[in-house]
Protein backbone atom coordinates (compact mmCIF):
# COMPACT_ATOMS: atom_id res chain seq x y z
CA UNK A 1 0.00 0.00 0.00
CA UNK A 2 2.98 2.29 0.66
CA UNK A 3 4.10 1.44 -3.09
CA UNK A 4 3.01 4.31 -4.88
CA UNK A 5 4.02 6.74 -2.33
CA UNK A 6 7.42 4.96 -2.30
CA UNK A 7 7.73 4.55 -6.31
CA UNK A 8 7.26 8.72 -6.34
CA UNK A 9 10.10 9.49 -3.88
CA UNK A 10 12.57 7.23 -5.33
CA UNK A 11 11.98 7.71 -8.85
CA UNK A 12 11.40 11.54 -8.85
CA UNK A 13 13.22 12.41 -6.18
CA UNK A 14 15.94 10.19 -4.79
CA UNK A 15 17.00 9.30 -8.56
CA UNK A 16 16.96 12.72 -10.08
CA UNK A 17 18.82 14.57 -6.88
CA UNK A 18 21.09 11.44 -7.07
CA UNK A 19 21.44 12.16 -10.92
CA UNK A 20 22.42 15.48 -10.30
CA UNK A 21 25.11 14.76 -7.43
CA UNK A 22 26.51 11.89 -9.29
CA UNK A 23 26.81 14.05 -12.78
CA UNK A 24 29.73 16.22 -10.33
CA UNK A 25 31.95 13.47 -10.37
CA UNK A 26 32.20 11.94 -13.90
CA UNK A 27 31.25 14.78 -15.92
CA UNK A 28 34.75 16.18 -15.13
CA UNK A 29 38.01 15.24 -16.17
CA UNK A 30 38.69 13.96 -12.50
CA UNK A 31 36.34 12.85 -10.16
CA UNK A 32 36.87 16.48 -7.69
CA UNK A 33 37.84 18.59 -10.78
CA UNK A 34 34.16 20.48 -10.00
CA UNK A 35 34.82 21.06 -6.74
CA UNK A 36 38.34 22.35 -6.99
CA UNK A 37 37.03 24.37 -9.65
CA UNK A 38 34.23 25.97 -6.97
CA UNK A 39 36.86 25.80 -4.63
CA UNK A 40 39.28 27.72 -6.97
CA UNK A 41 36.71 30.95 -7.67
CA UNK A 42 37.15 33.91 -5.15
CA UNK A 43 33.50 34.66 -5.78
CA UNK A 44 31.93 31.16 -5.08
CA UNK A 45 34.15 31.09 -2.10
CA UNK A 46 33.06 33.96 -1.14
CA UNK A 47 29.01 32.83 -2.01
CA UNK A 48 29.32 29.90 0.26
CA UNK A 49 30.74 31.61 2.91
CA UNK A 50 28.33 34.34 2.91
CA UNK A 51 25.71 31.64 3.37
CA UNK A 52 27.30 29.76 6.05
CA UNK A 53 27.72 33.00 7.48
CA UNK A 54 23.96 34.34 7.18
CA UNK A 55 22.51 31.15 8.14
CA UNK A 56 24.41 31.09 11.35
CA UNK A 57 24.08 34.12 12.52
CA UNK A 58 19.87 33.94 11.95
CA UNK A 59 19.92 31.00 13.32
CA UNK A 60 21.96 32.15 16.41
CA UNK A 61 19.21 34.96 16.86
CA UNK A 62 16.16 33.26 16.18
CA UNK A 63 17.43 30.49 18.89
CA UNK A 64 17.56 33.51 21.79
CA UNK A 65 14.49 35.17 19.87
CA UNK A 66 12.93 31.87 19.68
CA UNK A 67 13.82 30.43 22.93
CA UNK A 68 12.99 33.50 25.82
CA UNK A 69 9.28 33.90 23.69
CA UNK A 70 8.44 30.18 23.41
CA UNK A 71 9.15 30.20 27.64
CA UNK A 72 6.61 32.77 28.60
CA UNK A 73 4.36 31.60 26.15
CA UNK A 74 4.61 28.20 28.07
CA UNK A 75 4.12 29.87 31.20
CA UNK A 76 0.78 32.44 30.36
CA UNK A 77 -2.45 31.38 31.28
CA UNK A 78 -4.42 28.59 28.51
CA UNK A 79 -6.49 31.18 26.60
CA UNK A 80 -3.56 33.89 26.45
CA UNK A 81 -1.26 30.80 25.67
CA UNK A 82 -3.09 29.85 22.52
CA UNK A 83 -3.58 33.29 21.27
CA UNK A 84 0.43 33.40 21.09
CA UNK A 85 0.45 30.59 19.49
CA UNK A 86 -2.17 31.65 16.77
CA UNK A 87 -0.12 34.66 15.97
CA UNK A 88 2.98 32.55 15.31
CA UNK A 89 1.17 30.07 13.09
CA UNK A 90 -0.27 32.86 11.19
CA UNK A 91 3.07 34.11 9.54
CA UNK A 92 4.50 30.81 9.43
CA UNK A 93 1.39 29.90 7.09
CA UNK A 94 1.77 33.18 5.75
CA UNK A 95 3.95 32.94 2.34
CA UNK A 96 8.13 33.20 1.89
CA UNK A 97 7.48 35.81 -1.07
CA UNK A 98 5.05 38.12 1.21
CA UNK A 99 7.39 38.06 4.33
CA UNK A 100 9.93 38.96 2.65
CA UNK A 101 8.15 41.47 0.52
CA UNK A 102 7.32 42.88 3.65
CA UNK A 103 10.70 44.18 5.08
CA UNK A 104 11.39 45.78 0.79
CA UNK A 105 8.63 47.37 1.90
CA UNK A 106 10.02 48.57 5.07
CA UNK A 107 13.82 48.57 4.22
CA UNK A 108 13.48 50.01 0.76
CA UNK A 109 15.50 53.61 -0.04
CA UNK A 110 11.79 55.02 -0.35
CA UNK A 111 10.38 52.26 2.36
CA UNK A 112 8.95 53.37 5.89
CA UNK A 113 11.91 53.45 7.83
CA UNK A 114 13.83 55.66 5.90
CA UNK A 115 10.66 58.21 5.08
CA UNK A 116 10.72 57.83 9.41
CA UNK A 117 14.55 58.48 9.70
CA UNK A 118 14.53 61.26 6.79
CA UNK A 119 11.35 62.82 8.90
CA UNK A 120 12.54 63.06 12.12
CA UNK A 121 15.76 64.39 10.96
CA UNK A 122 18.75 61.75 11.22
CA UNK A 123 22.41 62.86 9.47
CA UNK A 124 22.64 60.99 6.59
CA UNK A 125 19.52 59.53 6.20
CA UNK A 126 17.98 58.52 3.61
CA UNK A 127 19.85 54.86 3.83
CA UNK A 128 21.08 51.89 1.61
CA UNK A 129 19.36 49.32 3.29
CA UNK A 130 18.50 46.52 1.31
CA UNK A 131 20.81 44.73 -0.79
CA UNK A 132 23.08 44.53 2.53
CA UNK A 133 23.67 41.38 4.71
CA UNK A 134 21.89 43.10 7.55
CA UNK A 135 18.43 43.28 5.61
CA UNK A 136 18.69 39.72 4.29
CA UNK A 137 19.52 38.49 8.13
CA UNK A 138 16.83 40.79 9.77
CA UNK A 139 14.32 39.04 6.87
CA UNK A 140 15.42 35.66 7.74
CA UNK A 141 14.92 35.94 11.51
CA UNK A 142 11.98 37.42 10.91
CA UNK A 143 10.64 34.87 8.67
CA UNK A 144 12.41 31.62 11.28
CA UNK A 145 11.44 33.17 14.56
CA UNK A 146 7.48 31.62 14.44
CA UNK A 147 9.22 28.26 13.41
CA UNK A 148 11.46 28.28 16.05
CA UNK A 149 8.78 29.29 19.04
CA UNK A 150 6.57 26.48 17.99
CA UNK A 151 9.18 23.89 18.26
CA UNK A 152 10.52 25.17 21.25
CA UNK A 153 6.98 25.59 22.98
CA UNK A 154 6.35 21.99 22.07
CA UNK A 155 9.37 20.74 23.80
CA UNK A 156 8.86 23.38 26.70
CA UNK A 157 5.38 21.82 27.19
CA UNK A 158 5.94 18.16 27.18
CA UNK A 159 8.50 18.93 30.17
CA UNK A 160 6.50 16.86 33.36
CA UNK A 161 5.63 19.71 35.58
CA UNK A 162 6.52 16.85 37.91
CA UNK A 163 9.95 17.17 37.74
CA UNK A 164 10.00 21.16 37.78
CA UNK A 165 8.17 20.46 41.53
CA UNK A 166 10.32 18.36 42.69
CA UNK A 167 13.24 20.37 41.29
CA UNK A 168 11.58 23.41 44.25
CA UNK A 169 10.66 21.17 46.46
CA UNK A 170 14.34 20.18 46.83
CA UNK A 171 15.15 23.90 47.91
CA UNK A 172 16.17 25.00 43.81
CA UNK A 173 15.96 28.13 43.61
CA UNK A 174 13.95 29.49 40.48
CA UNK A 175 16.99 30.66 38.66
CA UNK A 176 18.57 27.29 39.63
CA UNK A 177 15.48 25.44 38.51
CA UNK A 178 15.96 27.28 35.23
CA UNK A 179 19.36 26.64 34.71
CA UNK A 180 19.89 23.15 36.09
CA UNK A 181 16.35 21.67 35.12
CA UNK A 182 14.28 23.38 32.47
CA UNK A 183 17.03 24.55 30.21
CA UNK A 184 18.62 21.30 29.58
CA UNK A 185 15.39 19.58 29.33
CA UNK A 186 14.64 22.01 26.46
CA UNK A 187 18.19 21.61 24.71
CA UNK A 188 17.29 18.54 22.49
CA UNK A 189 13.93 21.10 21.06
CA UNK A 190 16.75 23.95 20.74
CA UNK A 191 18.94 21.72 18.79
CA UNK A 192 15.96 20.78 16.12
CA UNK A 193 14.64 24.04 15.99
CA UNK A 194 18.67 25.33 15.17
CA UNK A 195 18.96 22.45 12.67
CA UNK A 196 15.31 23.67 10.64
CA UNK A 197 16.48 27.22 10.96
CA UNK A 198 20.17 26.39 9.58
CA UNK A 199 19.10 24.08 6.76
CA UNK A 200 16.20 26.42 5.72
CA UNK A 201 18.35 29.65 5.74
CA UNK A 202 21.13 27.55 3.74
CA UNK A 203 18.98 26.70 1.09
CA UNK A 204 16.82 29.77 0.79
CA UNK A 205 15.72 31.47 -2.20
CA UNK A 206 13.06 34.40 -2.31
CA UNK A 207 14.70 36.22 0.81
CA UNK A 208 18.31 36.59 -0.65
CA UNK A 209 16.57 37.36 -3.61
CA UNK A 210 14.57 40.35 -2.73
CA UNK A 211 16.52 41.61 -0.20
CA UNK A 212 20.21 40.58 -1.10
CA UNK A 213 19.81 40.76 -4.65
CA UNK A 214 23.34 39.92 -6.63
CA UNK A 215 24.92 41.74 -4.08
CA UNK A 216 24.57 39.44 -1.57
CA UNK A 217 24.19 35.73 -3.48
CA UNK A 218 23.52 32.85 -1.15
CA UNK A 219 24.34 29.25 -2.54
CA UNK A 220 20.13 29.16 -3.49
CA UNK A 221 20.15 32.48 -5.56
CA UNK A 222 23.79 31.52 -6.64
CA UNK A 223 21.99 28.17 -7.44
CA UNK A 224 19.61 29.76 -9.77
CA UNK A 225 21.93 32.35 -11.53
CA UNK A 226 24.56 29.69 -12.48
CA UNK A 227 21.38 27.37 -13.70
CA UNK A 228 19.34 29.40 -15.58
CA UNK A 229 20.65 33.19 -16.14
CA UNK A 230 24.56 31.65 -17.05
CA UNK A 231 23.53 28.36 -18.64
CA UNK A 232 26.39 26.70 -16.80
CA UNK A 233 25.08 23.61 -15.57
CA UNK A 234 28.28 22.25 -14.51
CA UNK A 235 28.22 24.64 -11.87
CA UNK A 236 25.16 24.30 -11.14
CA UNK A 237 24.98 21.01 -9.96
CA UNK A 238 27.90 21.11 -7.94
CA UNK A 239 26.48 24.08 -5.91
CA UNK A 240 23.28 21.15 -5.93
CA UNK A 241 25.83 18.87 -4.57
CA UNK A 242 27.47 20.75 -1.52
CA UNK A 243 23.44 22.36 -0.69
CA UNK A 244 22.49 18.78 -0.12
CA UNK A 245 26.03 17.57 1.42
CA UNK A 246 26.04 20.34 3.86
CA UNK A 247 22.19 20.34 4.98
CA UNK A 248 22.55 16.16 5.20
CA UNK A 249 25.66 16.09 7.57
CA UNK A 250 24.11 18.98 9.31
CA UNK A 251 20.41 17.37 9.90
CA UNK A 252 22.56 13.84 10.70
CA UNK A 253 25.11 15.03 12.75
CA UNK A 254 22.71 17.51 15.18
CA UNK A 255 19.92 14.36 15.34
CA UNK A 256 22.97 12.47 16.54
CA UNK A 257 23.79 14.85 19.50
CA UNK A 258 20.51 15.37 20.56
CA UNK A 259 19.80 12.38 20.92
CA UNK A 260 22.87 11.80 23.17
CA UNK A 261 22.04 15.47 25.14
CA UNK A 262 18.47 14.39 26.12
CA UNK A 263 18.73 13.91 29.90
CA UNK A 264 15.24 11.75 29.68
CA UNK A 265 16.48 9.23 27.52
CA UNK A 266 17.77 5.81 29.05
CA UNK B 1 2.30 25.80 33.76
CA UNK B 2 1.79 28.69 34.88
CA UNK B 3 4.02 30.81 37.31
CA UNK B 4 4.79 34.13 37.60
CA UNK B 5 7.28 35.59 34.62
CA UNK B 6 9.75 38.70 35.34
CA UNK B 7 8.11 41.21 33.95
CA UNK B 8 11.59 41.56 31.23
CA UNK B 9 10.08 38.28 29.98
CA UNK B 10 6.72 39.95 29.34
CA UNK B 11 8.56 43.04 27.89
CA UNK B 12 10.62 41.05 25.29
CA UNK B 13 8.10 38.55 24.26
CA UNK B 14 5.45 41.85 23.30
CA UNK B 15 8.51 43.17 21.48
CA UNK B 16 8.87 39.95 19.57
CA UNK B 17 5.32 39.71 18.58
CA UNK B 18 5.46 43.56 17.72
CA UNK B 19 8.19 42.60 15.42
CA UNK B 20 6.33 39.60 14.10
CA UNK B 21 3.12 41.48 13.28
CA UNK B 22 4.34 44.79 12.31
CA UNK B 23 5.71 44.29 8.51
CA UNK B 24 2.12 42.11 7.73
CA UNK B 25 -0.20 45.06 9.36
CA UNK B 26 2.35 46.95 7.23
CA UNK B 27 1.29 45.09 3.85
CA UNK B 28 -2.04 45.15 4.82
CA UNK B 29 -1.80 49.62 5.12
CA UNK B 30 0.04 49.36 1.49
CA UNK B 31 -3.04 47.40 -0.34
CA UNK B 32 -5.36 49.91 0.90
CA UNK B 33 -3.54 52.76 0.01
CA UNK B 34 -4.35 55.56 -2.82
CA UNK B 35 -0.68 56.34 -3.75
CA UNK B 36 1.15 55.06 -6.70
CA UNK B 37 3.99 53.75 -4.71
CA UNK B 38 4.30 52.03 -1.69
CA UNK B 39 3.76 53.78 1.81
CA UNK B 40 2.41 53.89 5.40
CA UNK B 41 0.47 55.10 6.77
CA UNK B 42 -1.52 55.15 3.51
CA UNK B 43 -2.94 58.70 2.55
CA UNK B 44 -5.99 57.67 1.69
CA UNK B 45 -7.54 54.34 1.38
CA UNK B 46 -8.94 52.79 -1.75
CA UNK B 47 -9.50 49.16 -2.76
CA UNK B 48 -8.57 50.16 -6.32
CA UNK B 49 -5.16 47.56 -6.10
CA UNK B 50 -7.58 44.74 -5.99
CA UNK B 51 -8.89 45.37 -8.58
CA UNK B 52 -6.15 45.90 -10.69
CA UNK B 53 -4.36 42.53 -9.71
CA UNK B 54 -7.58 40.99 -11.62
CA UNK B 55 -7.20 43.41 -14.48
CA UNK B 56 -3.44 42.12 -14.93
CA UNK B 57 -3.94 39.19 -17.07
CA UNK B 58 -0.56 37.61 -15.71
CA UNK B 59 -1.97 37.76 -12.33
CA UNK B 60 -5.61 36.21 -13.28
CA UNK B 61 -3.26 33.54 -15.33
CA UNK B 62 -0.67 32.69 -12.30
CA UNK B 63 -3.56 32.53 -9.78
CA UNK B 64 -5.54 30.15 -11.61
CA UNK B 65 -2.50 28.20 -12.39
CA UNK B 66 -1.53 27.83 -8.72
CA UNK B 67 -4.69 26.42 -7.58
CA UNK B 68 -5.46 24.00 -10.48
CA UNK B 69 -1.65 22.80 -9.44
CA UNK B 70 -2.15 22.78 -5.92
CA UNK B 71 -5.86 21.37 -5.91
CA UNK B 72 -4.16 18.53 -8.17
CA UNK B 73 -0.66 17.67 -6.63
CA UNK B 74 -2.77 17.63 -2.91
CA UNK B 75 -5.59 14.89 -4.59
CA UNK B 76 -2.58 13.09 -5.73
CA UNK B 77 -0.55 13.58 -2.60
CA UNK B 78 -3.28 12.21 -0.48
CA UNK B 79 -4.31 8.97 -2.98
CA UNK B 80 -0.64 8.42 -2.68
CA UNK B 81 0.12 9.53 1.00
CA UNK B 82 -3.34 7.81 2.64
CA UNK B 83 -2.62 4.47 1.81
CA UNK B 84 1.20 5.16 2.83
CA UNK B 85 0.33 6.53 6.15
CA UNK B 86 -2.10 3.57 6.88
CA UNK B 87 0.38 1.01 5.74
CA UNK B 88 3.09 2.55 7.99
CA UNK B 89 0.53 2.76 11.43
CA UNK B 90 -0.96 -0.73 10.30
CA UNK B 91 2.11 -2.70 9.61
CA UNK B 92 4.76 -0.98 11.52
CA UNK B 93 6.42 -4.08 12.55
CA UNK B 94 6.71 -5.54 9.31
CA UNK B 95 8.01 -2.77 7.07
CA UNK B 96 11.31 -1.73 6.98
CA UNK B 97 12.56 0.79 9.26
CA UNK B 98 13.60 3.44 6.73
CA UNK B 99 10.29 3.00 4.59
CA UNK B 100 9.38 6.36 7.13
CA UNK B 101 12.54 8.08 6.19
CA UNK B 102 12.19 7.74 2.94
CA UNK B 103 8.67 10.15 3.16
CA UNK B 104 10.26 12.93 4.78
CA UNK B 105 12.69 13.01 2.42
CA UNK B 106 11.22 15.88 0.17
CA UNK B 107 11.21 17.74 3.63
CA UNK B 108 14.92 17.12 4.17
CA UNK B 109 16.49 17.48 0.35
CA UNK B 110 16.50 21.16 -0.42
CA UNK B 111 13.68 22.49 -2.43
CA UNK B 112 15.56 24.40 -4.89
CA UNK B 113 18.22 21.04 -5.44
CA UNK B 114 14.69 19.06 -6.29
CA UNK B 115 13.30 21.74 -8.68
CA UNK B 116 16.55 21.81 -10.63
CA UNK B 117 16.70 18.10 -10.60
CA UNK B 118 13.58 17.81 -11.29
CA UNK B 119 14.14 19.98 -14.65
CA UNK B 120 17.29 18.12 -15.48
CA UNK B 121 15.72 14.51 -15.62
CA UNK B 122 12.12 14.82 -15.70
CA UNK B 123 11.84 17.69 -18.03
CA UNK B 124 14.75 17.81 -19.89
CA UNK B 125 16.27 14.35 -19.47
CA UNK B 126 12.35 12.65 -19.95
CA UNK B 127 10.70 14.88 -22.19
CA UNK B 128 7.82 15.91 -19.98
CA UNK B 129 6.29 18.92 -20.17
CA UNK B 130 6.58 21.21 -17.90
CA UNK B 131 2.86 21.47 -16.38
CA UNK B 132 3.18 17.34 -15.34
CA UNK B 133 6.64 18.34 -13.96
CA UNK B 134 5.63 21.31 -11.62
CA UNK B 135 2.85 18.96 -10.18
CA UNK B 136 4.86 15.98 -9.35
CA UNK B 137 7.07 18.63 -7.78
CA UNK B 138 4.65 20.09 -5.76
CA UNK B 139 3.02 16.57 -5.32
CA UNK B 140 6.51 15.51 -3.61
CA UNK B 141 6.68 19.00 -1.31
CA UNK B 142 3.46 18.09 0.10
CA UNK B 143 3.24 14.21 0.32
CA UNK B 144 5.24 15.04 4.00
CA UNK B 145 2.56 16.98 5.23
CA UNK B 146 -0.41 13.97 4.03
CA UNK B 147 1.52 11.12 5.44
CA UNK B 148 2.72 13.11 8.60
CA UNK B 149 -0.47 14.69 9.40
CA UNK B 150 -2.57 11.32 8.69
CA UNK B 151 -0.40 9.47 10.61
CA UNK B 152 -0.85 11.32 13.55
CA UNK B 153 -4.69 10.82 13.36
CA UNK B 154 -4.09 6.99 12.59
CA UNK B 155 -1.38 6.15 15.69
CA UNK B 156 -4.78 7.08 17.47
CA UNK B 157 -6.90 5.35 16.16
CA UNK B 158 -7.79 1.65 17.43
CA UNK B 159 -7.30 -1.18 14.48
CA UNK B 160 -9.04 -3.79 16.42
CA UNK B 161 -12.16 -1.43 15.34
CA UNK B 162 -11.27 -2.66 11.78
CA UNK B 163 -10.56 -6.02 12.53
CA UNK B 164 -14.18 -6.32 14.17
CA UNK B 165 -15.66 -5.35 11.20
CA UNK B 166 -13.40 -7.92 8.85
CA UNK B 167 -14.32 -10.21 10.94
CA UNK B 168 -18.22 -9.73 10.67
CA UNK B 169 -17.90 -10.01 6.96
CA UNK B 170 -16.68 -6.04 5.74
CA UNK B 171 -14.69 -6.97 2.45
CA UNK B 172 -11.48 -4.69 3.28
CA UNK B 173 -11.62 -2.00 0.76
CA UNK B 174 -15.17 -0.80 2.32
CA UNK B 175 -14.22 -1.48 5.74
CA UNK B 176 -11.17 1.17 5.11
CA UNK B 177 -13.89 3.20 3.89
CA UNK B 178 -16.50 3.62 5.97
CA UNK B 179 -14.42 2.58 9.16
CA UNK B 180 -11.25 3.71 8.93
CA UNK B 181 -11.24 6.52 6.80
CA UNK B 182 -14.18 8.34 8.90
CA UNK B 183 -12.20 8.07 11.83
CA UNK B 184 -9.52 10.36 10.70
CA UNK B 185 -11.85 12.38 8.46
CA UNK B 186 -10.41 15.56 11.01
CA UNK B 187 -6.65 14.65 9.80
CA UNK B 188 -7.16 14.22 6.01
CA UNK B 189 -9.59 17.76 6.22
CA UNK B 190 -6.52 19.67 7.87
CA UNK B 191 -3.79 17.43 5.22
CA UNK B 192 -5.84 18.98 2.88
CA UNK B 193 -5.37 22.36 3.99
CA UNK B 194 -1.96 22.09 4.64
CA UNK B 195 -0.95 20.97 1.62
CA UNK B 196 -3.11 23.52 -0.43
CA UNK B 197 -1.84 26.62 1.75
CA UNK B 198 2.00 24.59 1.10
CA UNK B 199 1.93 24.90 -2.45
CA UNK B 200 0.20 27.93 -3.43
CA UNK B 201 2.91 29.72 -1.48
CA UNK B 202 5.94 27.91 -3.01
CA UNK B 203 8.62 29.23 -4.71
CA UNK B 204 11.88 26.78 -4.81
CA UNK B 205 10.23 24.09 -6.13
CA UNK B 206 8.27 25.82 -8.90
CA UNK B 207 11.23 27.93 -9.38
CA UNK B 208 12.93 25.80 -12.17
CA UNK B 209 9.71 24.09 -13.03
CA UNK B 210 7.89 27.41 -14.34
CA UNK B 211 8.55 28.06 -18.35
CA UNK B 212 6.98 30.47 -20.73
CA UNK B 213 3.35 31.10 -20.35
CA UNK B 214 3.14 28.54 -17.65
CA UNK B 215 4.08 30.02 -14.27
CA UNK B 216 2.55 30.10 -10.53
CA UNK B 217 1.49 32.89 -8.51
CA UNK B 218 4.74 33.55 -6.26
CA UNK B 219 6.95 33.16 -9.02
CA UNK B 220 4.96 35.51 -10.43
CA UNK B 221 5.39 38.12 -7.75
CA UNK B 222 9.07 37.61 -7.47
CA UNK B 223 8.83 38.47 -11.13
CA UNK B 224 6.27 41.86 -10.50
CA UNK B 225 8.64 42.49 -7.45
CA UNK B 226 11.60 42.96 -9.59
CA UNK B 227 10.62 45.53 -11.88
CA UNK B 228 7.99 47.65 -10.56
CA UNK B 229 7.33 48.40 -6.90
CA UNK B 230 3.43 49.42 -6.96
CA UNK B 231 0.71 48.24 -4.12
CA UNK B 232 -0.58 45.48 -6.62
CA UNK B 233 1.52 43.08 -5.04
CA UNK B 234 0.66 44.35 -1.30
CA UNK B 235 -2.86 43.69 -2.15
CA UNK B 236 -2.48 40.38 -3.59
CA UNK B 237 -0.37 39.07 -0.33
CA UNK B 238 -3.22 40.34 1.38
CA UNK B 239 -5.76 37.90 -0.86
CA UNK B 240 -3.02 35.33 -0.17
CA UNK B 241 -3.44 36.01 3.98
CA UNK B 242 -7.40 35.53 3.62
CA UNK B 243 -6.55 32.13 2.37
CA UNK B 244 -3.99 31.75 5.17
CA UNK B 245 -6.50 32.90 7.90
CA UNK B 246 -8.87 30.19 6.08
CA UNK B 247 -6.61 27.16 6.58
CA UNK B 248 -5.95 28.07 9.84
CA UNK B 249 -9.47 28.16 11.05
CA UNK B 250 -9.88 24.55 9.98
CA UNK B 251 -6.67 22.97 11.19
CA UNK B 252 -8.14 24.63 14.59
CA UNK B 253 -11.43 23.20 14.30
CA UNK B 254 -10.24 19.71 12.74
CA UNK B 255 -7.09 18.98 14.11
CA UNK B 256 -6.30 21.92 16.56
CA UNK B 257 -3.49 24.35 15.56
CA UNK B 258 -1.50 23.31 18.82
CA UNK B 259 -0.77 20.22 16.61
CA UNK B 260 1.71 22.69 14.71
CA UNK B 261 4.07 23.03 18.05
CA UNK B 262 4.16 18.63 18.21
Amino acid sequence: MAAPATALVVLCLVLPVSATIAVTFYAGAGPFDFYAAFLASGFRRTVLWRTLEISLITTALSLVIGFFTAYTISRTPPRWRWILIILAVFPLLTGVVIRSFAWLIILGSNGILNDFLVWIGIEGAPFTMVFTKGSVIVAMVYLFVPLMILTIVGVLENIPDDVIEAAQSLGATPAQTFLQVIFPLAVPGLIVGAVLVFTGSFNSYATPQLLGGDQQMMMGTFLYQRAMVAFDWDGATTVSAIMVAVTLAVVIGMTRIAKRLNPLAT
Amino acid sequence: MTRRLHPTLIAFTVLVYFFLMWPLVIVIGAALSNTGYLTFPPQGLTLHWFERIFEMSAFRRTMVTSFQVAAISTTCALMIGIPAAYALNRYRVQLPGWLSTLFVLPVLIPEIVLGFSLLRSIQVGAGLPVVSTLIIGHTLLVLPYAVRVISASLASFDFSIEEAAVSLGSPPVKTFFTIVLPNVKAGVIAAIFLALITSINDVSVSLFLTGPGISTLPIQILAHVEQFFDPVIASVSVLLMVLTVVVMAVVERTLGLTFLTK
